[in-house]
Parts: C-alpha cells; structure tokens; sequence
C-alpha cells in the first residue's frame, strides 16, 4: 500500500481526475490548499503593485495498490503538465494498514482500486 | 401656495431623503468590502451609529444650530428639540428628515478612513461631536441664510459642506491613528492590504450612485412647476453623466499606469465623479458635468497615489481623496463651469474667486475642529486599539462577535 500526494493546479483538477479514474483509481480525497512555490501571481490593489508567492493548489491524496501506483502517477503527469513553473509535485510514501469503517475490514481488500 | 404643488414637493423631498438614506447601507457595504473580514463588524456598527446618534444629536441640537436665526449669520440657536422655531413653507418635520441624511453622510464618510485600527469607543465621541456642531455651524454658512450663502457661494447639494468637510475631517482621523500594522515596510514601501469582499463593495457602490439620485436631484427641495420639474431633471442627468465619467476615468487611467484596468479604483472613480458634480450639479451643462467627472476621475488617482504612497496616510477605503480632494475640485470647478456666471462661460473671476474662498473656510474650520477633535481625544483617551486587537480583528476584541461564522 502507497499514499500518493500530489499538489496540482486547480485549472487541471478536471483533467486529472478523469485520468485519475481512466487509471482505475476511484476513491480518493482532495483539498483546497495554499502552497507556496516558484510561481508568482502579479496583482494590483488600489494603486499598489505586488506580486503574491502564495497562490492556490489542488492538494489530491490517494491511497492505493502497490501496482496502481506508477499508473496513476503517469495519469497526474500527463494530465497536470503545462510546462509553466508551478504544475506542481507528487509525494509517494508507504502506508502501514487501511480500514473500512464501515464493515470493520482492513488490509489490501479494502482498496477499491480495481474493476 | 398651492395645496397639490406643496404636496407634491414635500413627497419629492421625503422620497430623495429615502434615497440619501440608503447611501448609508451604500457606505457600509463599500468600506466593509475595501476591509479585512475580521473588522466587518465593526466596520458595519460605526456605519449603523453614525445615522443612531446623527439623528437624536441633529433632531435636538443640529437642526437648530444649522436652520435657527441668529444676528451675524455664523451660528444659529440650537433648538433643544424644539422645532417651531422654521418658518419655511416645507413641512419642518419632513425637512429635518432630509437634512438629518445629509448630516449622516457627512459623518458616515469618516468610518472608513479610520478602519481597521479605531477603538470603537472613541468613534462614537467623533461621530457625536461632527452631528452635534462641526457640520450643523458650516452648514449654516450656506444652508442656513449664513454669511457664505450672502456672499454667492454656490454648493447645490454639498461637495464642499457634506463631502469636502468629510474628507478633510477622515484625512486628519487617518493622520492621526497613524497607519494600519503593515501597512508600510521597513523601507517605507506601501504594501497593498487587500479589502475581503470586492463584491460587497461594488454592491456599495451601485448603492451610493443610486443614493445620489435623492442626494442631488432632491436637493431641489421642490418638484412641482415647471422650473422644478425641469431643474430636477436636469441634476439628475448631470448626476449621472459625472459619475459616468469619473468611471471612465479611473478605468482608462489606471489601465494606462498600472497595465491593467482596476476595479478597486474605479469604484472609487464613479464616487469622484459623484462627489465632484455635487456643488455645481444645478448649474453646469451636461458637457460641463462630463468635465467634472473625468477631472475628478483622473485627479483621484494621483490623489490616491500621493496619500498612500507620497504622506503615508493610511486610508483604507480612500475617503480623503473621494471625499476631501474631489469635494473641493468639484467646488472649484463650478466657479468655472457654471453656465451662468462660470469663468469658461465668460462670467469672470467673481464667482471662482467666491468658489475658493468658501471651500477654503469650510475646510479650514473642518480641518482645525478635526485637529483639536482626533489629537486631543489621542492625548486624554487614546485613538487606537491595542497591536494585538489590530492583529486578531477589531470584531472578536471590541465586540465579541464576528461577520462570518461556521
């Protein structure tokens, strides 16, 4: 088991969540989030330039198969990239178990990844 | 007079009063918008007792301060509540109520230059004092059969007497808190402090353009005849066609100087525009008025620029410059533009030289009231509110409940 993080733009969210189920992930969580990065927004406020660093993501949290992972890693990668500064990052780590609330199941099987 | 004729006139004053009224909302809405939300409550509460205290001060003390008869045309007697002292053919009851408005706007002006930082309780000293005397005496000078009104100073509907005096007083507030915590940094530079809710301030605005249309047009006092029905209609396009302007103005300005067209300014624009045709709206052509307020419009931006970024006098909402400096260009111009005695129409230097003097006492006495008011109240009691109060929001530590909530 792998939890998959990935800080994304939210103009691709679309995208990436089609790709996301294409690659046979269909349950995971996502968050709006301020990131602060390379990417730099200009803006005007009553007269006074600036330019903001903080700026907002898409952050998707997946919790899959070991054999899902580099699918749906490639999905956020084709999906998310422009090739502009700021498409973002994608974070894998282990995961030590998983449960079903509801049923009181835990392990593998409770990782809807599949057809 | 004429029974109907009198009647019909009464209505036009008590429905533009309706309309003057609902600036206040529009205020409110506006300086809530160009604010951080954890001061909206408090941002609203000033607005609400400026019109509370304004009207039980003006009703007992104002109205006679302003309208009663005296001997040298400076003050009149304050009335203590007493109102049969108004000989005019309006119904008195009906005229304290347009001008109790008017006297709200003017103080209601001042909230938002002093946002975000303000102890609330010393608000309400300011706001009861500008009610209670230092808008009711110059008032008087012109509205009231005073010496300023003698001499020929034209200002219709208040650039100069509600707004000028507004925005003198709301730059003097700003000087005197000293600005936001952040505001500027260690190199001076001015930081923008984005406001939490452009919508409500454009809301705001809309409002305040639609107010206005009680504010000048109703200020007439009169509806029915010829004269009135056509003068009436006249200020409301001449209204209309300067806050158009100012607008335009601010839009185009601002797309040239900063690349992109802002909304935040022009929101301010449109109310230049509004502020600048006040005084002279009864008396400029419509092309006149267009002039006002792409003047005002223009002149705004720089005003703003200088304010900020120049003096480092924080004004969160831009009151000084809307208000104070578009108020006395708005006067100003109206000794050019008048169709009937204006400088351009070829009526000399008389009535610009009358223009001048008269916004130069109004704000003089503004200014000096505004001096011994906000510095005095900064030495005895104190202006601002604690850093950690400024930090955490005005809302949860001065009234212990927020605007936005789950």
């Amino acid at each position: 088991m792998k939890k998959i993080e990935a800080i994304v733009r939210q103009t691709h969210f679309e995208e990436i969540k089609q790709a996301l189920f294409d690659a046979d992930i269909n349950w995971f969580s996502y968050a709006e989030v301020k990131a602060i990065g390379q990417d730099r927004e200009d803006r005007i406020y009553r007269g006074v330039m600036y330019s903001t660093d903080i700026i907002s993501r898409i952050e998707i949290t997946i919790v899959c198969r070991e054999q899902f992972v580099e699918p749906a890693i490639q999905a956020i990668m084709k999906a998310g990239r422009t090739g502009e500064v700021g498409d973002g990052r994608i974070f894998v780590s282990p995961v030590d178990d998983t449960w079903s609330i509801r049923t009181g199941e835990h392990g593998d099987e409770v990782l809807r990844d599949k057809k | 007079m004429n029974e109907i004729a009198l009647s019909l006139d009464t209505v036009w004053m008590l429905l533009a009063a309706m309309l003057v009224f609902w600036m206040q909302p529009g205020f409110a809405l506006c300086e809530a918008g160009l604010t951080r939300s954890k001061n909206t409550a408090n941002i609203l509460m000033k607005n609400f007792v400026d019109f509370i205290f304004g009207s039980i001060i003006f009703f007992f003390v104002g109205f006679g301060l302003m309208f009663g008869n005296d001997g040298d045309g400076f003050v009149g007697m304050p009335n203590w509540g007493d109102l049969s002292f108004y000989k005019g053919n309006l119904p008195v009851e009906g005229f304290l109520m347009f001008q109790t408005v008017f006297c709200a706007t003017s103080a209601t002006i001042v909230s938002g230059a002093m946002a975000e930082r303000t102890k609330f309780s010393t608000y309400l000293i300011y706001s009861a004092i500008i009610s209670l005397f230092i808008y009711p005496i110059e008032g008087h000078w012109t509205w009231g059969g005073g010496w300023l009104g003698k001499m020929g100073f034209h200002d219709f509907a208040g650039s100069a007497i509600v707004h000028s005096v507004g925005g003198v007083l709301a730059l003097i507030g700003a000087m005197a808190l000293g600005p936001r915590r952040g505001k500027y940094g260690k190199d001076g530079r001015s930081r923008a402090i984005p406001g939490h809710n452009l919508t409500l301030a454009s809301l705001g605005v809309f409002i305040l353009w639609m107010g206005w249309f009680g504010f000048n047009p109703g200020s007439q006092l009169a509806a029915s005849g010829e004269v009135n029905r056509l003068a009436i209609s006249h200020v409301f396009l001449t209204t209309n066609l300067a806050a158009a302007a100012g607008g335009a103005a601010t839009l185009f300005v601002t797309w040239i100087k900063y690349g992109k067209p802002s909304l935040s300014m022009m929101l301010n624009g449109i109310l230049a525009g509004l502020v600048g045709v006040t005084a002279g709206c009864d008396v400029v052509s419509p092309v006149g008025a267009l002039l006002i307020g792409l003047t005002c419009g223009t002149v705004l931006v720089f005003a703003i620029e200088l304010i900020d970024h120049k003096l480092h006098i924080d004004d969160p909402v831009g009151a000084a410059s809307v208000h104070g400096v578009c108020g006395i260009l708005g006067t100003l111009m109206t000794g050019l533009l008048a169709v009937d005695g204006g400088l351009l129409y070829g009526g000399g230097w008389k009535m610009l030289g009358v223009q001048s003097f008269g916004i130069l006492v109004i704000d003089l006495w503004a200014a000096v009231c505004g001096v011994i008011l906000f510095y005095g109240i900064r030495k005895v009691k104190g202006l601002r509110v604690e850093s950690r109060v400024e930090e955490e929001g005005l809302d949860v530590y001065e009234h212990g409940e927020s605007c936005y909530n789950g």
